[in-house]
């Protein structure tokens, strides 16, 4: 460890800056977001067959051994799968946008970790990979790319049920977009700070935002479920009318980025309903809404924010397998006549509170 | 750094935005739509350069993530065989130029008169956010009706039939 001192304080600011950010999205990416995916898959499985009274995959534990571990090593067995069967591109699609189309639609939502802060500090680095000031405008601009890889994939595969489910997904994630957006105002209005730090900073300080705005979460978790595609709004794929969506003529490893995409998706919608509205790394306890001081502190505190994080994904599974799916129409009618309008009103109300408050003072 | 960032930013914004209407590759209208969104997202770089992150933010919130995609629904249900069949025409030539002209007129304009602004990292959104409710409060909102009276008239067109 001494020469590790040595070498990183060597460096310029600059370099060191530099390091530490290519180790923070390096620890995000492949230590903390890629196996909460995979192990969202393997919890998705099981919580399924426990609601439908089923056993689900319990075999697969650790290779070559007869250890099971209940289905712990499902993740490799699915992994290796994907990787090993027939990679078929049909002869009718355009070729290099059914290459892209599965990329554009894993990176947004591994970006979209970029502004999530996971932590206060371990010694003297911040948990988070770039502290940027307009950090939700951030998130809800690459949030918004996200589209492209499902209307790639629907234009690429060149044929009927895909491309309607792409035309489907366009029109349901732009029209959710505008009631999330809407959402997280009153948020910021009360916080006064687009930074993301700045909102954990104000939830340790008094209740969670959750509380104070339980309107905007009620509308932002509608708004999570449609932007992720899951049910009960995943329109874009409902199999019984349009065979898989727009991943119909997709196989092997490309359907699996899509697969993983949406998982991400999920993972980071529930990160930023941790950061918004459930006090990020804070708990209401005793030393533990401040930033940390230790080592020690500091880990306990991102493993506090992944406490928080799994309970949501958990929430996410659950409501999948407890509501039926939504029709097209009633989905349109509930985002555009319900939700915006309700998210309107609830700007309107926080900023006349807020202005009582003010001349008050 | 900044320098060199600054060049592979705009070389890839004139790049794309060239490819927009002259690819000789394919003439396939998708593909300019999607070098459009290459155009507006190296764009939100220069601006990023420029320490302008509220506006880079919402250059790829606003262009790159939702016109671009409402573009991209038109061309798909239009009739592709036909417009990646069409030649260019002489009117249309001359009124893009023009258009392309007028453009050039007022942002040189623009620039001319142009002072540097004080470089505010903290509070940016703030300042944006008063500045446009105070000083420039007229053209915003007239900005506003051209929207709202746009909007209209396409609630207006699309539900004709319906009587």
């Amino acid at each position: 460890m001494d020469w590790l001192n040595h070498y990183v304080s060597g460096l310029t600011a600059g370099q060191q800056f530099a390091l530490f950010s290519l180790l923070k999205v390096l620890i995000a990416i492949f230590v903390v977001v890629l196996p909460i995916v995979a192990y969202t898959v393997v919890a998705e499985r099981r919580i399924s067959a426990w609601i439908q009274d089923r056993v689900g995959p319990n075999r697969v534990g650790i290779p070559f051994t007869n250890i099971r571990l209940w289905g712990l090593g499902q993740p490799l067995a699915d992994g290796v799968k994907f990787l090993l069967k027939e990679d078929f591109t049909p002869a009718y699609a355009r070729t290099v946008y059914f290459w892209i189309a599965p990329m554009v639609a894993m990176v947004p939502a591994l970006l979209t970790l970029a502004v999530i802060p996971f932590g206060s500090q371990l010694g003297a680095q911040k948990v988070v990979i770039a502290d940027l000031n307009v950090g939700i405008l951030y998130t809800f601009g690459i949030v918004s790319l996200s589209v492209y890889g499902i209307v790639l994939a629907g234009y690429a595969s060149n044929s009927k049920y895909p491309f309607l489910g792409s035309i489907r997904a366009s029109a349901q994630m732009i029209s959710y977009e505008i009631a999330m957006g809407l959402s997280v105002i009153p948020v910021f209005m009360l916080v006064g700070d687009l930074n993301l730090g700045k909102v954990i900073a104000y939830q340790s300080s008094g209740a969670w935002l959750v509380f104070k705005q339980p309107l905007a979460f009620a509308i932002f978790l509608v708004a999570a479920f449609a932007e992720t595609n899951r049910l009960p709004f995943d329109m874009p794929e409902s199999e019984s009318e349009l065979v898989g969506g727009y991943h119909t003529e997709y196989s092997s490893m490309k359907f699996a980025l899509f697969f993983l995409g949406e998982y991400a998706a999920m993972v980071a919608a529930s990160a930023m309903m941790v950061v918004l509205f459930f006090g990020g790394w804070t708990l209401p306890v005793a030393g533990l809404d401040q930033p940390a001081a230790s080592l020690g502190m500091g880990l306990l505190q991102v493993g506090i924010f992944l406490g928080k994080l799994i309970l949501l994904m958990g929430v996410f599974i659950w409501v999948r397998w407890m509501l039926p799916r939504f029709r097209y129409d009633q989905l349109m009618k509930l985002g555009w006549k319900r939700m915006v309008p309700l998210a309107l009103a609830n700007i309107v109300v926080t900023a006349t509170v807020l202005f009582w408050q003010s001349i008050k003072s | 750094m900044h320098e060199t960032l600054f060049y592979i930013f705009a070389a890839l914004t004139l790049l794309c935005g060239l490819l927009v209407v002259f690819n000789p590759f394919s003439r396939n209208p998708v593909t300019s739509a999607m070098f459009l969104v290459l155009t507006m997202i190296s764009i939100s770089g220069l601006f990023v350069l420029l320490q302008a992150y509220f506006l880079a933010a919402v250059q790829i919130l606003v262009y790159a993530g939702a016109v671009m995609v409402l573009f991209l629904f038109v061309i798909m249900l239009l009739d592709l065989r036909e417009s990646e069949q069409r030649r260019l025409k002489t009117f249309s030539t001359v009124l893009g130029l023009a258009a392309v002209g007028g453009l050039a007129a007022v942002m040189i304009g623009t620039v001319k008169h142009a002072q540097a602004g004080a470089a505010t990292a903290i509070g940016e959104t703030r300042a944006l956010g008063k500045l446009l409710f105070t000083q420039h409060l007229f053209p915003f909102e007239i900005i506003s009706v051209l929207l709202l009276v746009a909007m209209v008239g396409v609630i207006l067109l699309s539900k004709r039939e319906v009587e």
